[in-house]
């Protein structure tokens, strides 16, 4: 009787818990969704071939955004160029060179504190070491670093973690066999983290291309019709495209629903860098399985 | 210099940090015979073996004190490449630790990396260390599917051939066949009958029976000691200390 009192209790409690778990889930895909749906619903109406083939005209009241989409494309690239090899090579150093230790330990802690950094810090430090010391100037280049630097640590922890994913047999079976260690990180390890760098990545991707206040001083210009010629040009970004319009156009109101398409592209093209991700990961996790 | 003793250690002690694993150890390994490692659980088994091709160089916080001498030269002298001994001393382990790789990538890994690039010679090397594994009859028309789609003793024989890729002179099996059925169990002991004409074998175990089956010398540690060390037949019938035969016959504790 008290057993199954009891029993009962507890499938309670199990169904409590449960229903908690799944309403939650339902909250944030329906935050998510809801989102998603009010951009698009407001955006729509301004997406057309002009608007994204043509440079702005009228004060940036009309015409089309394409030089900030180009910028913005060219800006995460450069920061994954610049960032992807760097995190990749490091977090191997961390996970795989060093000895662990109060070194490494402190390495790591730096690393997570960078992460938490606020991005107009970067944006700050950018303009102090790209734009002014080393007289890059404000373009493509010094955006790239910056964003890059700013995405560093979120690269660095995925691959950490994909790498220390990697069972160590497989690591074991390879050294065992005479093959020397850079080999076997680069032969064993790498492909088999390969998946996981890429997932924890896509975080850092779609950050760099919606950040505004690292490219602010670094990379973003208020308006350019010319499109850049070399990594040294000015560009125009699509985050900083919105917050100009949203914040110091003289025409606020009245490109609310050009606002909203820059957001619509800028949200797409994010999106469209996480397929593309996750595309590559599934190919790669097809070959390899274990 | 005749002499058929491979691999000496010399008043070896390991260390894990502070923890000693392995107490003074000087044991020689004969070529061309089945030397057997055996004892209760955590006595050092590993630990010995993992010495013996530099393994344990992975672990950090890892000592070494004394002598093991390969071919006449110590392994552990700063001069010497790990990777190359571990590439005249290979290793099979207790699981079967293959790549996520294709069954022909899994073999010419190691000789491809070691400079072998004909596509014949690594398919003729394939063929042939897959056919001393005894795995050749089951994997031939299979060659390019991954080695993960492969039965547990399938897959340590495999693991056996990859290692026998490599053509080294001693190989290392830690409780290869711990993990598979008796009909698997049998092909490996029959197999590593047949690979002591060619190479050193020195296996640990804890079937007594598979010890007594193989091997030629026997040696029984206990935390950390090398307890007593002689032919197989000797340890099995009338062994010297009270503590062999205990643990032999199963008294131990
Ligand atoms: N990586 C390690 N770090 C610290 N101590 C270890 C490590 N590996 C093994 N040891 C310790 O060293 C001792 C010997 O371990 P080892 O693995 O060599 O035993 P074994 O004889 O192979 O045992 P088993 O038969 O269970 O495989 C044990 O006391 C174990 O706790
Ligand atoms: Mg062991």
């Amino acid at each position: 009787m008290a057993l199954q009192s009891s029993m009962r209790w507890r499938y309670l409690k199990e169904g409590f818990f449960f229903g908690l778990v799944r309403l939650s889930a339902f909250v944030i895909t329906a935050a998510l969704g809801g989102l998603l749906f009010y951009i698009f619903f407001n955006g729509l109406g301004a997406i057309s071939w002009g608007f994204l083939t043509l440079p702005p005209t009228d004060s940036m009241t009309k015409g089309g955004i394409m030089p900030a989409i180009l910028g913005t494309v060219y800006l995460t690239l450069g920061a994954i160029a610049i960032a992807l090899p760097l995190g990749i090579t490091s977090a191997i150093y961390l996970t795989e060179y060093a000895r662990q230790g109060p070194l490494v330990r402190v390495i790591r802690i730096g690393v997570n504190c960078l992460a938490g950094v606020p991005s107009i810090v970067f944006g700050l430090f950018g303009l102090g070491l790209f734009v002014v010391f080393l007289q890059f100037g404000s373009c493509i280049l010094s955006g790239a670093l910056t964003l890059g630097i700013l995405i560093l640590p979120t690269i660095i922890g995925a691959s950490e973690e994909a790498l220390k994913g990697v069972p160590q047999t497989f690591r074991e079976a390879s050294l065992a066999l005479g093959v020397s260690k850079w080999q076997t990180i680069y032969r064993i390890v790498l492909p088999s983290a390969m998946p996981g760098i890429l997932t924890g990545s896509i975080l850092g991707i779609g950050r760099a291309a919606g950040e505004t206040a690292p490219i602010m001083f670094t990379a973003a210009a208020f308006f350019t019709a010319k499109l850049p010629s070399s990594i040294f040009d000015e560009v125009m970004a699509l985050p900083f495209h919105i917050y100009v319009l949203a914040t110091a156009g003289t025409h606020i109101e009245a490109t609310r629903p050009i606002q909203f398409g820059t957001v619509l592209v800028l949200v797409g093209l994010v999106l469209v860098v996480d397929l593309v991700a996750i595309i590559i990961r599934s190919t790669i996790r097809k070959r390899k399985r274990w | 210099m005749e002499d058929n003793r491979v691999i000496k250690t010399k008043d070896v002690n390991f260390y894990y940090g502070k923890f000693r694993a392995l107490t003074d150890i000087s044991m020689d390994f004969e070529k061309n015979r089945v030397t057997a490692l055996i004892g209760p659980s955590g006595c050092g088994k590993s630990t010995l073996l993992r010495l013996l091709n530099r393994m344990n160089d992975l672990i950090d916080g890892t000592r070494v004190e004394g002598e093991v001498l390969f071919e006449g030269k110590n392994i552990y002298d700063p001069e010497v490449d790990p990777v190359e001994i571990r590439r005249r001393i290979g290793m099979v382990f207790q699981k079967p630790n293959p790549f996520p790789k294709s069954i022909f990538s899994n073999i010419t890994y190691g000789p491809r990396l070691a400079g072998l690039s004909d596509r014949v010679e690594l398919e003729a090397l394939a063929e042939q260390s897959l056919k001393q594994a005894v795995l050749w009859d089951e994997v031939k028309d299979i060659l390019g599917q991954s080695a993960m789609m492969l039965s547990g003793g399938q897959q340590q024989r495999l693991c056996i051939a990859r290692a026998l890729a490599m053509k080294p002179d001693v190989l290392l099996m830690d409780e290869p066949t711990s993990a598979l059925d008796p009909i698997s169990t049998a092909k490996i002991e029959e197999l590593i009958q047949d690979l002591k004409r060619q190479y050193t074998i020195i296996i640990v175990t804890h079937n007594m029976q598979q010890a007594a089956r193989i091997s030629d010398k026997t040696g029984f540690f206990y935390i950390g000691k090398l307890i007593e060390y002689s032919a197989t037949e000797k340890i099995f019938t009338r062994p010297d200390v009270k503590q062999t035969e205990d643990y032999i016959t199963g008294r131990f504790g």
